[in-house]
């Protein structure tokens, strides 16, 4: 059940897009990003799908994976279709007791609906196919220039890609934790919304222990390497641009300009 | 009264590119009152293997029948099989939780529905049969040592009085003198109480010294199953899945390969000493 969760999960794959820069990549996730909210009518529709069904296809992720990444979202996407379906003046297609939907809603809540799930499949593409690694060293190289403004561009990084690794091992902690309590009887199912915060002590004592055991663990081996923060430091594997890396950039400009074209002519 | 494993298949993360067959068609049938050891390299499924036993993991195929009935069945009462077989994980630290050891100890009586008076009486034996000196009882169970908190996890379980008792790697990490203490009180509660006992281990000496049926795991599969002295005998088998005989195995094999034992399959030092003697003696 805990292991649904695919936040920050990479996909190990040998494809094209696996092999990008992550600086390409986050630049492009953000352009397509951007793009969604550009794009308007069914062209732009069409154009925005293409290129995610391509990137997809091309990353050799299976889509049926990507897709379980939508189920924490699903909430989310339920209110947003209301709200637009019902909210949205215009003339009423259908009327019942005091609610009506017109067809500016229905098109609403269609395009918010796809703007939703296209903007959560397009930036998985980018967590399934970057490692944690090499997301938070293309972030850091990235924001570089904030470090003139005396923002810690590297520690923020460092606790990013730690708290990245972390959620992997606290999710297997927790199954082992909750396995041990079961086999003592213990029920976190059944039960009265009291009762069940109740039982969720003896799953969340021993949790915060060993969260906060690993972290003074972690700390202590990284300063028994020394480690004092991002001054002076260099990488073992420098990020170095690629030529497929010109080229995405080339073809994401383009796909972004291709938008705001549609959207203008159109 | 028996655990029966048909054709048990399990396979982690299906589905996924993290696929892991972790079990592999597991026959195996469990007799009330065994003493039963289970040894593999890391990674062969052990642990899989035994959380399966009390139904906290559910087999990708194949079925498991306590006592005769099916716990897959929609209806059986899973929660109360995990009273009856009592499992002890690898890390004490992934089960204390309470204020006092005492607490943490009457919290599996307390699922099971024992008023606090009977729960207190169930932890109350407990502690005293792993034999936690008393004035730890009313520490927080944080502040033990290793070896301690592992006899904590262990009567927590206990106090549930299980009709089995699986301990998953119950002395790693303790000293000797832990490791042999621990595992006396098992064998005791082996003796005294006729408790099935399954054993989880990697040290070969331990096993030898204690259980009557020893089970061989390699990558998912039962490789061997026999008394330790059958199992032993195939020590060149071991070897090659990267697991060794107790040394008394290999000495009592050379002995018998130079004439000097006519036979014998001692896998104890005092086993070996008792043949050894008495072939000398004649
Ligand atoms: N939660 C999990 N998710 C995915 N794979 C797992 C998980 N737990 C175990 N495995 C895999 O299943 C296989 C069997 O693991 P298991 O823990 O049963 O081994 P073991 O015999 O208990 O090893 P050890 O002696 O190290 O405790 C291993 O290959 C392991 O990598
Ligand atoms: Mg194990």
């Amino acid at each position: 059940m805990l292991r649904d969760i695919t936040i920050g999960q990479y996909y190990p794959a040998d494809s094209v897009i696996h092999r990008l820069d992550p600086r390409t990549k986050l630049m492009a996730a953000m352009l397509y990003i951007l793009s969604l909210f550009i794009f308007r009518g069914w062209a732009g529709f069409a154009a925005v799908t293409l290129a995610l069904v391509l990137v997809i296809a091309l990353s050799k992720v299976p889509f049926a994976y990507m897709v379980r990444g939508l189920k924490p979202i699903a909430v989310i996407l339920v209110i947003t279709i209301l709200f637009n379906l019902f909210l949205t003046p215009g003339v009423p297609l259908v009327e019942f007791w005091k609610l009506s939907i017109s067809w500016q809603g229905l098109k609403n809540a269609g395009f918010m609906t796809v703007r939703l799930i296209y903007l959560i499949l397009g930036s998985s593409v980018l967590t399934l196919t970057t490692t944690p690694n090499q997301l938070t060293d293309g972030m850091e190289q990235s924001l570089k220039p904030l470090n003139r403004l005396h923002i810690p561009v590297h520690e923020i990084s460092m606790m990013m890609s730690i708290a990245l690794r972390f959620i992997p091992i606290l999710i297997e902690e927790t199954d082992k934790i909750m396995k041990a309590q079961l086999a003592r009887g213990a029920d976190f199912e059944s039960g009265n919304l009291i009762k069940k915060a109740k039982s969720m002590v003896p799953l969340l004592v021993p949790l915060f222990i060993s969260a906060f055991r690993r972290a003074n663990d972690l700390a202590m081996a990284m300063e028994a390497r020394c480690y004092h923060g991002g001054e002076g430091r260099t990488k073992m594997k420098p990020l170095r641009y690629k030529k497929a890396d010109g080229a995405a950039y080339l073809l994401s400009a383009a796909y972004l300009a291709g938008v705001i074209a549609l959207r203008i002519i159109l | 009264m028996s655990i029966i494993l048909d054709k048990v298949n399990y396979v982690y993360s299906q589905n996924t590119a993290y696929e892991i067959q972790a079990l592999k068609n597991i026959n195996l049938k469990i007799e009330d009152g065994e003493f039963i050891g289970v040894i593999g390299h890391t990674g062969s499924g052990k642990s899989t293997l035994i959380q399966h036993l009390n139904g906290l993991m559910r087999a990708t195929s194949g079925g498991i029948y306590y006592n005769g009935q099916d716990i897959y069945e929609e209806d059986y009462d899973r929660k109360k099989l995990r009273g009856k077989v009592g499992l002890v994980f690898q890390y004490p630290e992934h089960q204390l939780f309470e204020t006092t050891i005492f607490a943490d100890v009457s919290f599996g009586p307390k699922n099971q529905g024992f008023s606090k008076k009977e729960a207190e009486l169930k932890a109350f034996t407990a502690l005293r049969s792993v034999g936690l000196a008393e004035d730890y009882w009313y520490r927080s169970p944080f502040e033990l040592s290793g070896g301690q908190k592992r006899r904590v996890a262990i009567a927590g379980v206990l106090a549930m009085e299980p009709e089995v008792l699986i301990l998953d790697e119950p002395t790693a990490g303790l000293d000797p003198k832990g490791r042999d203490e621990i595992l006396d009180q098992v064998a005791k509660l082996h003796e005294e109480r006729r408790m099935t006992i399954v054993l989880v281990s990697h040290s070969m000496e331990d096993v030898a010294k204690y259980v009557k049926r020893l089970i061989v795991m390699n990558q998912g599969s039962v490789m061997l199953d026999g008394t330790p002295g059958e199992v032993f005998a195939h020590y060149q088998e071991l070897e090659a899945v990267g697991l060794a005989a107790p040394q008394v195995a290999y000495l009592m094999h050379d002995l018998r390969k130079h004439g000097i034992l006519a036979q014998g399959t001692a896998t104890t030092l005092e086993e070996a000493k008792e043949a050894i003697l008495q072939a000398f003696k004649k």
